[in-house]
């Protein structure tokens, strides 16, 4: 039965994948490509590029992708229910522990220390991503850098903390501008694959 | 689990609810943080609902439970708002458009992949998502500096280097903070005893 295989594959994604985005891919891959084999490898790898190029998690992502091809709509429907299911179980029990004990010293001292990490490893992401836009995730140097998107980023951020700008408006402009922008200097275009 | 949100029926409140998330999820690109900062401004700065203690804490909580971060950080914050009812509202209105863009995409993906113009765009779009998360940085490592807390202080600095350096499995990142804080309380509460 493809819809129940479907489920459970993406169920073991939903649930082992600690961690977010990145850590789902090994998983996806091993489900889909080695045991399953619904996709080839370099099937797989487009779907890795899109699953980046689109909104939502990368695990959604797949889930959908994958279960389309396979088993039309419906399957699509199975493999993303599987994929958040383990989520809607662990994560209602851990809200419901930190919203009865948060008043406990203990867990205010714990939290209190996790707040500064977390702000640590919002900054992390954030740099990657100024790493890919300014230097394609290269080493910074002077001759690799991306103007185009230098000037988008700094624009961005101006506007962003100067004038408290909507943030998916910032983006949206952010797109049109960088089409407009890399049409006019070809050089600092991103290359396209396959 | 619910706190006054400002006088709004059930209804209100889960359409609110329900539109703000698939707005955010529709422009959201990149991995789960990117999530995060968004939902950030929009309940936390623009409809206040949350205060930026507790999205920090939903933030931890998301990050280290299995799962796809968007989609933990919306059961979490529709757990917050509306209870189970919330929950189910945040959950569709995140996976609605991901899962509408790639069952489209799954048909004319090689199309979509080498498109040259489809990959300014979203290289413009890359830059403002940069813009955006680093914006949200500034506001709550700002806050981190105001608390005057050394240990937070290194906490912050020691966690940006071991995931952005030496990257570090943010899991362990997460559980070498939950133990500072632990420590912390245990410390402090021999202190007050003796």
């Amino acid at each position: 039965m493809i819809y129940f295989s479907l489920f459970l594959s993406f169920l073991q994604v939903g649930m082992f994948s600690i961690g977010g985005g990145y850590a789902a891919i090994p998983l996806i891959q091993s489900q889909v490509v080695g045991l399953h084999g619904w996709l080839s490898l370099s099937e797989f790898t487009d779907l890795v590029t899109i699953a980046e190029m689109t909104p939502g998690p990368i695990a959604v992502n797949s889930a959908t992708f994958v279960g389309t091809r396979i088993a039309g709509l419906p399957g699509a429907l199975v493999a993303t229910l599987g994929c958040i299911l383990p989520s809607c179980f662990i994560v209602s029990l851990l809200a419901y522990i930190y919203y009865k004990y948060k008043e406990l010293g203990a867990l205010q001292s714990v939290l209190s220390s996790l707040r500064p990490a977390v702000v640590a490893l919002i900054a992390s992401a954030g740099l990657s991503i100024l790493g890919l836009v300014a230097f394609s995730g290269a080493a910074p140097t002077f001759s690799a850098t991306n103007w185009v998107g230098v000037c988008l980023f700094a624009g961005a951020f101006f506007v962003l903390r100067k004038f408290k700008w909507n943030p998916i408006l910032v983006m949206s402009l952010c797109g049109a501008l960088g089409l407009v922008l890399f049409l006019l200097f070809p050089g600092f275009a991103p290359t396209v694959g396959g | 689990m619910q706190k006054d949100t400002h006088g709004l029926s059930k209804a209100a409140l889960l359409r609110s609810l329900f539109f703000s998330m698939l707005y955010i999820s529709t422009f959201t690109f990149g991995g789960g943080f990117v999530i995060i900062t968004f939902m950030k401004r929009k309940f936390v700065d623009e409809l206040h609902w949350i205060d930026e203690d507790e999205i920090l804490d939903l933030t931890a909580l998301a990050q280290s439970s299995p799962g796809a971060i968007a989609v933990n950080a919306a059961i979490l914050v529709g757990w917050r708002v509306a209870g189970f009812a919330g929950m189910l509202v945040a959950i569709v209105g995140t996976i609605l458009p991901p899962m509408t863009i790639l069952y489209i995409i799954s048909f004319f993906y090689a199309a979509f992949a080498s498109n040259p113009y489809v990959a300014m765009v979203l290289k413009g779009m890359q830059a403002g998502v940069a813009a955006v998360i680093l914006d949200v940085v500034f506001s709550l490592g700002g806050k981190v500096f105001k608390e005057k807390s050394i240990l937070n202080l290194a906490i912050m600095a020691l966690a940006f280097c071991a995931v952005f350096f030496f990257n570090v499995n943010v899991i362990y990142i997460i559980l070498a903070a939950a133990l500072t804080g632990l420590v912390r309380a245990l410390v402090l509460q021999r202190r007050k005893k003796l």
